[in-house]
Protein backbone atom coordinates (compact mmCIF):
# COMPACT_ATOMS: atom_id res chain seq x y z
CA UNK A 1 0.00 0.00 0.00
CA UNK A 2 1.05 3.24 -0.63
CA UNK A 3 2.36 5.56 2.02
CA UNK A 4 -0.67 8.34 3.04
CA UNK A 5 0.10 11.70 2.14
CA UNK A 6 1.02 13.77 5.46
CA UNK A 7 -1.65 16.45 6.89
CA UNK A 8 0.96 19.02 6.61
CA UNK A 9 1.57 18.44 3.51
CA UNK A 10 -1.62 18.21 2.05
CA UNK A 11 -2.41 21.54 4.07
CA UNK A 12 0.74 23.38 2.90
CA UNK A 13 0.19 22.46 -0.93
CA UNK A 14 -3.40 22.91 -0.55
CA UNK A 15 -2.59 26.51 0.53
CA UNK A 16 -0.14 27.08 -1.93
CA UNK A 17 -3.08 26.52 -4.43
CA UNK A 18 -5.28 28.56 -2.63
CA UNK A 19 -2.56 31.64 -2.66
CA UNK A 20 -1.85 31.08 -6.54
CA UNK A 21 -6.11 31.18 -7.17
CA UNK A 22 -6.01 34.58 -5.39
CA UNK A 23 -2.94 35.96 -6.34
CA UNK A 24 -2.60 34.88 -9.96
CA UNK A 25 -6.07 33.10 -11.48
CA UNK A 26 -8.03 36.19 -9.90
CA UNK A 27 -6.92 38.29 -12.42
CA UNK A 28 -8.62 35.99 -15.24
CA UNK A 29 -12.01 36.38 -13.51
CA UNK A 30 -14.78 37.76 -15.10
CA UNK A 31 -15.61 41.48 -14.50
CA UNK A 32 -19.58 41.28 -15.10
CA UNK A 33 -21.47 41.52 -12.50
CA UNK A 34 -22.54 38.74 -10.25
CA UNK A 35 -25.72 37.07 -10.13
CA UNK A 36 -27.57 39.38 -7.02
CA UNK A 37 -26.22 42.55 -8.36
CA UNK A 38 -27.06 41.66 -12.05
CA UNK A 39 -30.68 40.48 -10.88
CA UNK A 40 -30.72 44.22 -8.99
CA UNK A 41 -30.02 46.07 -11.76
CA UNK A 42 -32.27 44.02 -14.01
CA UNK A 43 -35.25 44.40 -11.62
CA UNK A 44 -34.74 48.14 -10.81
CA UNK A 45 -33.48 48.09 -6.79
CA UNK A 46 -29.57 48.51 -7.43
CA UNK A 47 -30.00 52.07 -6.90
CA UNK A 48 -30.85 51.29 -3.31
CA UNK A 49 -27.32 50.37 -2.85
CA UNK A 50 -25.44 52.42 0.05
CA UNK A 51 -21.71 53.40 -0.13
CA UNK A 52 -19.65 51.16 1.73
CA UNK A 53 -18.29 52.35 5.04
CA UNK A 54 -15.23 50.61 4.56
CA UNK A 55 -15.13 51.12 1.02
CA UNK A 56 -11.91 53.49 1.26
CA UNK A 57 -9.72 50.87 2.76
CA UNK A 58 -6.54 50.03 1.68
CA UNK A 59 -7.81 46.59 0.13
CA UNK A 60 -11.18 47.93 -0.77
CA UNK A 61 -12.64 46.43 -4.30
CA UNK A 62 -9.86 43.85 -4.05
CA UNK A 63 -6.82 46.30 -4.92
CA UNK A 64 -3.58 47.57 -2.84
CA UNK A 65 -4.44 51.37 -3.01
CA UNK A 66 -0.71 52.93 -4.02
CA UNK A 67 -0.30 49.99 -6.83
CA UNK A 68 -1.32 51.65 -10.04
CA UNK A 69 -0.41 47.63 -11.88
CA UNK A 70 -3.83 45.84 -11.87
CA UNK A 71 -2.18 42.48 -12.06
CA UNK A 72 0.17 43.28 -8.91
CA UNK A 73 -2.83 45.36 -7.03
CA UNK A 74 -5.32 42.76 -7.17
CA UNK A 75 -2.74 39.67 -6.81
CA UNK A 76 -1.16 41.28 -3.67
CA UNK A 77 -4.71 42.03 -2.14
CA UNK A 78 -5.70 38.42 -3.03
CA UNK A 79 -2.89 36.81 -1.38
CA UNK A 80 -2.83 39.41 1.71
CA UNK A 81 -6.52 38.00 2.33
CA UNK A 82 -5.91 34.44 1.86
CA UNK A 83 -3.26 35.11 4.54
CA UNK A 84 -5.63 36.70 7.01
CA UNK A 85 -8.20 34.60 6.49
CA UNK A 86 -5.85 31.26 6.96
CA UNK A 87 -4.12 32.83 10.08
CA UNK A 88 -8.06 33.29 11.51
CA UNK A 89 -9.88 30.14 10.85
CA UNK A 90 -6.51 28.00 11.01
CA UNK A 91 -6.14 29.86 14.39
CA UNK A 92 -9.35 29.37 15.94
CA UNK A 93 -9.64 25.60 14.70
CA UNK A 94 -6.27 25.39 16.43
CA UNK A 95 -7.98 26.69 19.69
CA UNK A 96 -11.76 25.43 19.04
CA UNK A 97 -10.56 21.48 18.82
CA UNK A 98 -10.68 18.77 21.01
CA UNK A 99 -7.05 18.22 22.47
CA UNK A 100 -5.73 14.62 22.43
CA UNK A 101 -4.50 15.65 26.31
CA UNK A 102 -7.48 17.61 27.01
CA UNK A 103 -7.02 20.96 28.88
CA UNK A 104 -4.66 20.33 31.60
CA UNK A 105 -1.46 21.58 29.88
CA UNK B 1 -24.47 36.94 -3.97
CA UNK B 2 -22.68 39.53 -1.34
CA UNK B 3 -25.59 41.42 -0.36
CA UNK B 4 -24.58 45.38 0.23
CA UNK B 5 -26.14 47.57 2.30
CA UNK B 6 -29.21 49.48 1.55
CA UNK B 7 -31.23 46.10 -0.36
CA UNK B 8 -32.76 45.43 3.08
CA UNK B 9 -34.00 47.49 5.96
CA UNK B 10 -32.68 47.99 9.08
CA UNK B 11 -35.04 45.96 11.25
CA UNK B 12 -34.39 42.84 8.86
CA UNK B 13 -30.60 43.77 8.74
CA UNK B 14 -30.79 43.39 12.38
CA UNK B 15 -32.99 40.15 12.56
CA UNK B 16 -30.38 38.46 10.53
CA UNK B 17 -28.41 39.34 12.23
CA UNK B 18 -29.26 38.21 15.43
CA UNK B 19 -29.51 34.69 13.63
CA UNK B 20 -26.08 35.26 12.40
CA UNK B 21 -24.78 35.26 15.90
CA UNK B 22 -26.66 32.58 17.34
CA UNK B 23 -25.83 30.34 14.21
CA UNK B 24 -22.13 31.13 15.26
CA UNK B 25 -22.86 30.62 19.04
CA UNK B 26 -24.10 26.75 18.53
CA UNK B 27 -21.30 25.88 15.75
CA UNK B 28 -18.41 27.35 18.02
CA UNK B 29 -20.03 24.41 20.38
CA UNK B 30 -21.06 21.80 17.13
CA UNK B 31 -16.88 22.34 16.12
CA UNK B 32 -15.68 21.50 19.33
CA UNK B 33 -17.17 17.65 18.31
CA UNK B 34 -15.86 18.01 14.86
CA UNK B 35 -12.34 18.96 14.96
CA UNK B 36 -9.62 16.96 16.60
CA UNK B 37 -5.80 17.34 16.40
CA UNK B 38 -5.53 15.58 13.21
CA UNK B 39 -8.33 17.29 11.65
CA UNK B 40 -8.47 21.11 12.88
CA UNK B 41 -5.65 21.84 10.52
CA UNK B 42 -7.66 21.30 7.81
CA UNK B 43 -10.29 24.04 8.75
CA UNK B 44 -7.77 26.87 8.06
CA UNK B 45 -7.16 25.66 4.61
CA UNK B 46 -11.10 25.09 3.86
CA UNK B 47 -11.66 29.25 4.80
CA UNK B 48 -8.75 30.08 2.93
CA UNK B 49 -9.45 27.99 -0.16
CA UNK B 50 -13.21 29.51 -0.21
CA UNK B 51 -11.76 33.12 0.29
CA UNK B 52 -9.78 32.50 -2.93
CA UNK B 53 -12.05 30.96 -5.18
CA UNK B 54 -14.86 33.24 -4.62
CA UNK B 55 -12.92 35.65 -6.31
CA UNK B 56 -13.02 33.66 -9.30
CA UNK B 57 -15.93 34.70 -10.94
CA UNK B 58 -16.49 32.60 -13.48
CA UNK B 59 -18.81 33.84 -17.03
CA UNK B 60 -22.39 32.18 -16.95
CA UNK B 61 -24.01 34.45 -20.05
CA UNK B 62 -25.74 37.20 -20.58
CA UNK B 63 -23.35 39.77 -18.99
CA UNK B 64 -23.48 37.66 -15.46
CA UNK B 65 -20.80 36.16 -13.32
CA UNK B 66 -21.16 34.29 -10.44
CA UNK B 67 -18.66 32.37 -8.28
CA UNK B 68 -18.22 29.92 -5.47
CA UNK B 69 -20.02 30.05 -2.21
CA UNK B 70 -18.61 27.13 -0.63
CA UNK B 71 -20.99 26.08 1.82
CA UNK B 72 -21.63 22.72 0.69
CA UNK B 73 -17.61 22.19 0.28
CA UNK B 74 -16.74 23.17 3.78
CA UNK B 75 -19.60 21.42 5.32
CA UNK B 76 -18.64 17.94 3.54
CA UNK B 77 -14.78 18.64 4.39
CA UNK B 78 -14.86 19.46 8.14
CA UNK B 79 -18.53 19.38 9.01
CA UNK B 80 -21.43 21.68 9.17
CA UNK B 81 -20.35 23.57 12.58
CA UNK B 82 -17.08 24.39 11.32
CA UNK B 83 -18.05 24.95 8.00
CA UNK B 84 -19.82 27.97 9.33
CA UNK B 85 -17.23 29.49 10.92
CA UNK B 86 -15.17 28.98 8.17
CA UNK B 87 -17.50 31.01 6.10
CA UNK B 88 -18.02 33.54 8.85
CA UNK B 89 -14.31 34.15 9.09
CA UNK B 90 -14.26 34.41 4.83
CA UNK B 91 -17.47 36.91 5.21
CA UNK B 92 -16.28 39.27 7.97
CA UNK B 93 -12.63 39.75 6.60
CA UNK B 94 -14.16 40.47 2.67
CA UNK B 95 -16.53 43.01 4.46
CA UNK B 96 -13.95 44.83 6.51
CA UNK B 97 -10.90 44.61 4.03
CA UNK B 98 -12.66 44.66 0.58
CA UNK B 99 -15.50 46.32 1.06
CA UNK B 100 -17.41 43.44 -0.15
CA UNK B 101 -21.09 42.46 1.00
CA UNK B 102 -22.19 45.29 3.51
CA UNK B 103 -21.23 46.37 7.00
CA UNK B 104 -24.95 46.34 8.11
CA UNK B 105 -25.36 43.36 6.10
CA UNK B 106 -22.64 40.96 7.23
CA UNK B 107 -25.47 39.10 9.50
CA UNK B 108 -27.49 38.67 6.53
CA UNK B 109 -24.78 37.58 4.36
CA UNK B 110 -23.69 35.35 6.90
CA UNK B 111 -27.26 33.89 7.30
CA UNK B 112 -27.63 33.35 3.15
CA UNK B 113 -24.23 32.40 2.13
CA UNK B 114 -23.36 31.02 5.42
CA UNK B 115 -26.23 29.00 7.62
CA UNK B 116 -28.26 28.29 4.66
CA UNK B 117 -25.57 26.90 2.40
CA UNK B 118 -24.32 25.05 4.91
CA UNK B 119 -27.14 23.19 6.46
CA UNK B 120 -29.02 22.87 2.63
CA UNK B 121 -25.64 21.42 1.39
CA UNK B 122 -25.35 19.23 4.67
CA UNK B 123 -28.93 17.79 4.60
CA UNK B 124 -28.46 17.07 0.74
CA UNK B 125 -25.48 15.58 0.94
CA UNK B 126 -26.71 13.14 3.51
CA UNK B 127 -29.83 12.37 1.63
CA UNK B 128 -27.41 11.84 -1.56
CA UNK B 129 -25.27 9.55 0.60
CA UNK B 130 -28.13 7.18 2.05
CA UNK B 131 -29.44 6.91 -1.96
CA UNK B 132 -25.49 6.35 -3.40
CA UNK B 133 -23.55 3.36 -3.25
CA UNK B 134 -21.87 3.30 0.15
CA UNK B 135 -18.32 3.80 -0.72
CA UNK B 136 -15.69 6.61 -0.40
CA UNK B 137 -15.86 7.34 -4.47
CA UNK B 138 -19.35 8.20 -3.61
CA UNK B 139 -18.70 11.28 -1.68
CA UNK B 140 -17.35 13.30 -3.95
CA UNK B 141 -20.55 13.25 -6.15
CA UNK B 142 -22.88 13.39 -3.50
CA UNK B 143 -21.20 16.63 -2.22
CA UNK B 144 -21.72 18.20 -5.98
CA UNK B 145 -25.10 17.49 -5.82
CA UNK B 146 -25.21 19.28 -2.73
CA UNK B 147 -23.72 22.34 -3.90
CA UNK B 148 -25.55 22.24 -7.00
CA UNK B 149 -28.91 22.67 -4.61
CA UNK B 150 -27.50 24.88 -2.26
CA UNK B 151 -27.06 28.06 -4.44
CA UNK B 152 -30.28 28.72 -5.67
CA UNK B 153 -31.83 27.42 -2.46
CA UNK B 154 -29.94 30.59 -1.16
CA UNK B 155 -31.12 32.92 -3.89
CA UNK B 156 -34.41 31.84 -2.65
CA UNK B 157 -33.17 32.81 0.70
CA UNK B 158 -32.69 36.23 -0.33
CA UNK B 159 -35.97 36.60 -2.35
CA UNK B 160 -37.61 35.62 1.05
CA UNK B 161 -35.79 38.47 3.14
CA UNK B 162 -36.57 40.61 0.45
CA UNK B 163 -40.04 39.74 0.26
CA UNK B 164 -40.26 41.35 4.24
CA UNK B 165 -37.24 43.75 4.32
CA UNK B 166 -36.90 44.73 0.60
CA UNK B 167 -36.56 48.80 0.44
CA UNK B 168 -38.27 48.81 -2.63
CA UNK B 169 -41.25 47.20 -3.72
CA UNK B 170 -41.00 45.29 -6.79
CA UNK B 171 -43.02 42.43 -7.85
CA UNK B 172 -41.60 39.23 -6.28
CA UNK B 173 -43.05 36.65 -9.12
CA UNK B 174 -40.21 38.06 -11.34
CA UNK B 175 -37.53 38.55 -8.79
CA UNK B 176 -37.95 35.11 -8.09
CA UNK B 177 -37.45 33.82 -11.20
CA UNK B 178 -34.57 36.30 -12.34
CA UNK B 179 -32.56 34.98 -8.66
CA UNK B 180 -33.01 31.64 -9.73
CA UNK B 181 -32.70 31.47 -13.02
CA UNK B 182 -29.64 33.14 -12.40
CA UNK B 183 -28.30 31.43 -9.27
CA UNK B 184 -29.31 27.97 -11.42
CA UNK B 185 -26.51 28.34 -13.44
CA UNK B 186 -23.97 29.47 -10.90
CA UNK B 187 -25.13 26.09 -8.96
CA UNK B 188 -23.35 24.16 -11.94
CA UNK B 189 -20.34 25.79 -11.16
CA UNK B 190 -20.31 25.52 -7.51
CA UNK B 191 -21.15 21.52 -8.28
CA UNK B 192 -18.05 21.58 -10.85
CA UNK B 193 -15.65 23.66 -8.27
CA UNK B 194 -17.05 21.59 -5.29
CA UNK B 195 -16.54 17.64 -7.20
CA UNK B 196 -12.76 18.43 -7.85
CA UNK B 197 -12.04 20.11 -4.94
CA UNK B 198 -13.21 17.09 -2.37
CA UNK B 199 -12.93 14.60 -5.18
CA UNK B 200 -8.67 15.57 -4.67
CA UNK B 201 -8.63 15.44 -0.82
CA UNK B 202 -10.77 11.94 -0.90
CA UNK B 203 -8.09 11.06 -3.46
CA UNK B 204 -5.21 11.25 -1.14
CA UNK B 205 -6.78 11.78 2.60
CA UNK B 206 -10.28 10.74 2.93
CA UNK B 207 -9.80 10.33 6.68
CA UNK B 208 -9.58 13.35 6.96
CA UNK B 209 -13.10 14.16 5.05
CA UNK B 210 -16.08 14.49 7.27
CA UNK B 211 -18.29 13.37 5.13
CA UNK B 212 -16.51 10.32 4.62
CA UNK B 213 -15.98 9.04 7.98
CA UNK B 214 -19.16 7.32 7.96
CA UNK B 215 -18.22 5.55 4.58
CA UNK B 216 -15.05 4.72 6.18
CA UNK B 217 -16.07 3.37 9.79
CA UNK B 218 -18.20 0.69 7.80
CA UNK B 219 -15.41 -0.31 5.60
CA UNK B 220 -13.15 -1.30 8.44
CA UNK B 221 -15.71 -2.68 10.66
CA UNK B 222 -16.18 -4.62 6.98
CA UNK B 223 -12.74 -5.65 6.89
CA UNK B 224 -12.22 -6.67 10.43
CA UNK B 225 -15.21 -9.33 10.26
CA UNK B 226 -13.48 -10.50 7.13
CA UNK B 227 -10.10 -11.14 8.40
CA UNK B 228 -11.30 -13.00 11.54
Amino acid sequence: MKRPVSTRLLVVAGVLVALLLAGVASFYASGDPDGLTKVSEDRGFAQTEKEHQAGDGPLAGYETRGIADGRLSGGLAGVLGSLVVLTIAGGGALVVRRRRTSAEA
Amino acid sequence: MHVPDGFLDAPTSVATGVVAAVGIGLALRGARRELDDRTAPLAGLVATFIFATQMLNFPIGAGTSGHLIGGALAAVLVGPATALLCMSVVFLVQCLLFADGGITALGTNIFLMGIVTVVVGWAVFRGLQMVLPQRVSSVPAAAAGAALVSVPVAALAFVGLYAVGGTVDIPLAGLTAAMLSVHALIGLGEAAITFLAVGSIVAVRPDLVYGARRVLATRSLVLRTAGR
